[in-house]
């Protein structure tokens, strides 16, 4: 069973595979998604592969599954999911099989979808027809009517009436042209017709599909009636360049209706085969759409199986596969049974061989997580991926993580709201994830459903702590204030203060979290927060970057860099806590020593009790920096002591002064350990010239390690000193930098009181009972603008604050990253980029 | 029943909505009847310098936590309603969706 601690161990293995089990155990290592595979052929183009042509069978398959799968959606067929497990990739012998069904399936719906092309172009020229001949029916009695004769003399000029005296016969085209086009057909036939020519027209009101882009276009049928057989062919022409369809249209009423009764029947005729067409395409796509994730599968499977084989080299038999893969160690056992199952199934006789390989490259980093320790390892590989068999940080960010967003997020219903959204995620997991919901963000915030349910439960404690629930603090206990004051001083002032060195403060503190009167102290409120808040930032963030030096010792012990723990882990220690963990210790000093002293009875003047009150209280700040300048301040108040306890100037002198001499044994430390190595190495390498002839073991073990590479001294001095200027001003920076925490939980608190107090204040100010009403609506408006600004964009905010810190301040401390990660050869993982890729 | 007029996103935002409505204005209502000091700065009194005697102001102070307190619950009750109407248009959504 591996662990978070370290990645697992990997191992290099050779595998031989006879050609005929080969397909067999690939499919059986494929389900187990244990290994990878190296590429064998890494020069060898994608044409000269030796299974190039079943890859291109496969692509051809997904090609026509793809084109049902079109067919399918744009019917709206809903398609079953597989139940239960997922087929197997299925034998070689059942690809012939396969195909010949994809490839009836796809001949019989292009035959239908041609067929169906054809029957909609027929029923388009049918249905324009009658429209044409509905219409026209007005425009033949419009000619016939002699109160229109003045239009057509005027249209025709005044040979015609000189002509004959009496009404000429005119040639007629009918036909029918799209909407958009038509200004633009009456403008060019009066041009090129000068005029000569009469069109009407008359639009179709409904609208009529294309048959080829099935677009529903609205088509207007017109008339054009003309003189002579020169302006015929011309209006032709036109009606050709506009791509107006022309009909046939009888002159006489009674041939008009015989053949509008001839259309009507057609129309019915072919609505019938239409609607047959449509029902066969339909029966088919239905049969094809109970199978087709299925066959989609199993295609997959296939095809990766083949694109593995082709990483394989051809042994010189030509008998046998051999493949490279990368195996975790303790899978050995489980991959040696699915290979045997593998053999077994092609009735192969040969057992296939994995032999382990020695091998001086870096193995992959593996890391064997669950559903909820994958989303904080995932945290971690964003930044970097572990080197191999390094010190994992996932385990402890599991809580770290949720706990530093809370100091930040701090309000219990903030919290609240966000353990609930994390748990109902978390609740109804399986039926969220069997929909396969396309939204990027939604998959973000379901990948990460334990981490936000994490954060919400450490909200609610921090908020707790804080005492802040949507800015208002509950008062559980009972708070630890009291008001002294009499009727007149509270007319007369309009703030007062309580002093805790008197009988205000009852001297017993609230027992859990700030006490529930600080949330009426308008005016010094941030002011206490502010110092509680900062050195709780400091104090978290100092045991955080110990906690992680700490970790690089039990990298240091396992890489055996024995060096390096003297010379860099010491140094990095001794530094970081004889100046900051002494601050924190400072803290803790100035927090239990100075304060009332009610035995006293109060405001005594005894100079030893004035020296504990929290008049004398020093500050930490000005402390540190007078203790890292080495000056003397003097002291502005004569009644205290200069120093927290005794001593305090000697040991601070004396921690300074240690931890300046840490930084020269960091920086030249290692380099000089070095440069004493190689010189060694270099007495020794002499050596094993002589001695290789006669023991061949120790000429053997010396080359080895003179292997390992021989740094320019330069190059080691300058890393080193990039590390150690690194660490020295990091240390400084990043403790500084912990003080986000206070600075986000300050912003928290601050947008919730301003969201309380101009919003949901206002439905709060009624005096009579049209104010509940009121409240009602005001109360949604709150609720939106806490949910949109303080749950999600400060909850955004603080997360990516959190992450910045476990990246930089506690990473730093001990983490390389410089690995890659572990991709196993696994359906699963190809089959969910395949269906994702899809959408 | 009748016909829907929300869609599912609007009846789901309505249905959260009422139900984080119905439990944190009921509170507020318990609160200010137990006349909580944390609510005091969120209660109708008048303007600032109204007030000449201690008595009067723990008089109009009083009456400001109960006329909220039942504030609190009418709008509570008034979410009560948007819940079920809510909810009834989540059910409806969900069910023609099966349906289909």
């Amino acid at each position: 069973m591996g662990s978070l601690f370290r990645s697992e161990e990997m191992t290099l293995c050779q595998l031989f595979l006879q050609s005929e089990a080969a397909y067999a155990c690939v499919s059986e290592l494929g389900e187990l998604g244990l290994v990878q595979f190296r590429d064998l052929n890494p020069d060898v183009n994608a044409f000269q592969r030796k299974f190039v042509n079943e890859v291109r069978r496969c692509d051809e398959m997904e090609r026509k599954l793809r084109y049902l799968e079109k067919e399918i959606r744009r019917d709206g067929i809903p398609m079953l999911e597989i139940p239960g497990e997922c087929p197997e990739a299925p034998q070689p012998r059942e690809m012939i099989d396969l195909e010949a069904t994809f490839e009836k399936l796809e001949n019989e719906l292009r035959e239908v979808n041609q067929n169906a092309e054809a029957l909609k172009r027929n029923f388009l020229e049918l249905t324009e027809l009658k429209h044409i001949l509905r219409k026209t029916q007005v425009f033949f009695d419009e000619m016939a009517d002699p109160s229109r004769e003045e239009e057509q003399v005027t249209l025709l000029g005044e040979e015609g009436l000189m002509a004959g005296g009496q009404a000429l016969k005119l040639g007629f085209v009918a036909g029918v042209i799209l909407r958009e086009r038509i200004p633009a057909f009456e403008r060019m036939l009066w041009r090129a017709c000068r005029g000569n020519v009469f069109l009407r027209q008359a639009e179709i009101d409904t609208p009529l599909e294309d048959p080829s882009s099935s677009d529903q276009v609205y088509k207007s049928v017109f008339i054009i009636f003309f003189q002579g057989d020169q302006l015929k062919t011309r209006v032709k022409k036109i009606c050709e360049g506009f791509r107006a369809t022309l009909y046939p249209c009888p002159e006489a009423p009674a041939d008009r209706r015989e053949m509008a009764m001839g259309v009507m029947t057609r129309i019915e005729d072919l609505n019938t085969v239409l609607g047959q067409t449509q029902d066969h395409r339909h029966r088919v796509l239905v049969a094809a759409a109970k199978n087709i994730k299925n066959w989609f599968v199993k295609v997959r499977k296939i095809k990766a199986i083949y694109h593995t084989l082709n990483l394989f080299n051809l042994d010189v038999t030509q008998k046998c596969l051999i493949a490279e893969c990368w195996v975790p160690a303790l899978d050995l056992e489980t991959i040696q049974l699915a290979l045997r199952r593998g053999t077994e199934r092609s009735g192969s006789s040969v057992p296939p061989i994995l032999n382990r390989m020695e091998t001086m490259e870096d193995p992959p980093t593996y890391n064997r997580t669950n559903k909820f320790t994958s989303a904080f390892q995932n945290l971690i590989y964003a930044y970097g991926v572990a080197t191999y068999r390094e010190v994992n940080p996932a385990p402890y960010t599991i809580i770290t993580f949720p706990f530093l967003f809370a100091v930040m997020f701090g309000d219990l219903g903030h919290g609240a709201l966000m353990a609930a959204f994390g748990f109902w995620m978390c609740y109804k997991e399986k039926p969220l994830q069997a929909k396969k919901i396309d939204s990027e963000i939604w998959n973000i915030f379901f990948g990460g459903r334990y981490i936000i349910l994490l954060m919400g439960l450490f909200s609610m404690y921090t908020g707790l702590i804080y005492n802040d629930i949507f800015s208002k603090s509950l008062n559980i206990f009972g708070s630890s204030w009291r008001n002294n004051y009499n009727q007149s001083t509270l007319m007369s002032n309009k703030l007062l203060q309580l002093n805790p060195d008197s009988w205000d403060y009852l001297q017993t503190p609230y027992p859990f979290g700030i006490d529930p009167v600080w949330q009426l102290a308008e005016a010094n409120k941030i002011i206490f927060m502010n110092a509680y808040k900062m050195k709780i930032s400091i104090i978290i963030g100092v045991f955080h970057m110990l906690f992680g030096v700490c970790l690089s010792l039990w990298n240091h012990i396992y890489f055996k860099r024995r060096i390096s723990i003297y010379v860099e882990f010491i140094p990095q220690i001794v530094f970081l806590t004889l100046l900051f963990f002494y601050m924190v210790l400072l803290m803790f000093i100035k927090w239990t020593t100075y304060g009332p002293d009610p035995a006293s009875n109060f405001n005594n003047d005894d100079p030893e009790i004035v020296k504990t009150s929290a008049y004398c209280a020093p500050s930490i700040l000005i402390t540190f920096i007078n203790m890292m300048l080495f000056k003397h301040d003097e002291n502005s108040r004569p009644v205290c002591d200069e120093v927290m306890y005794a001593g305090q100037m000697g040991i601070q002198k004396f921690f300074v002064i240690v931890a300046l001499l840490c930084v020269p044994v960091m920086l030249f430390g290692k380099p000089y350990f070095i440069m004493k190595e190689q010189k060694q190495r270099a007495r020794q390498g002499h050596q094993p010239v002589e001695g290789a002839a006669e023991n061949g073991s120790a000429g053997g073990a010396a080359p080895p390690a003179h292997a390992h590479h021989d740094e320019d001294i330069t190059e080691v001095f300058i890393h080193q000193g990039i590390h150690t200027i690194e660490y020295v001003l990091g240390s400084v920076s990043h403790t500084a930098s912990y003080l986000r925490l206070w600075a986000l939980s300050l912003a928290h608190a601050q947008l919730a009181e301003v969201a309380w107090n101009m919003l949901l204040r206002k439905g709060l100010m009624s005096t009579d009972f049209q104010g509940g009403i009121f409240l009602y609506v005001v109360f949604a408006g709150w609720a939106a603008i806490s949910v949109s600004i303080l749950v999600l964009m400060e909850g955004l905010s603080a997360f990516l604050h959190t992450l910045r810190l476990h990246w930089v301040e506690f990473q730093s401390k001990f983490y390389a990253g410089e690995g890659y990660l572990f991709q196993p050869f696994s359906f699963e993982v190809i089959l969910d980029s395949a269906g994702q890729g899809e959408e | 029943m009748a016909c829907k007029f929300c869609g599912p996103k609007l009846s789901l935002c309505g249905l959260v909505l009422s139900v984080w409505g119905i439990i944190q204005l009921t509170l507020m209502g318990v609160f200010y009847q137990i006349g909580a000091v944390a609510l005091l700065e969120d209660l109708p009194l008048e303007a600032e310098g109204g007030h000449h005697s201690i008595d009067s102001f723990v008089a109009t102070v009083e009456a400001g936590y109960r006329q909220n307190a039942i504030n609190c619950w009418i709008a509570a009750l008034l979410y009560v309603i948007t819940l079920v109407v809510s909810g009834h248009q989540f059910w409806m959504n969900n069910r023609s969706s099966v349906s289909m």
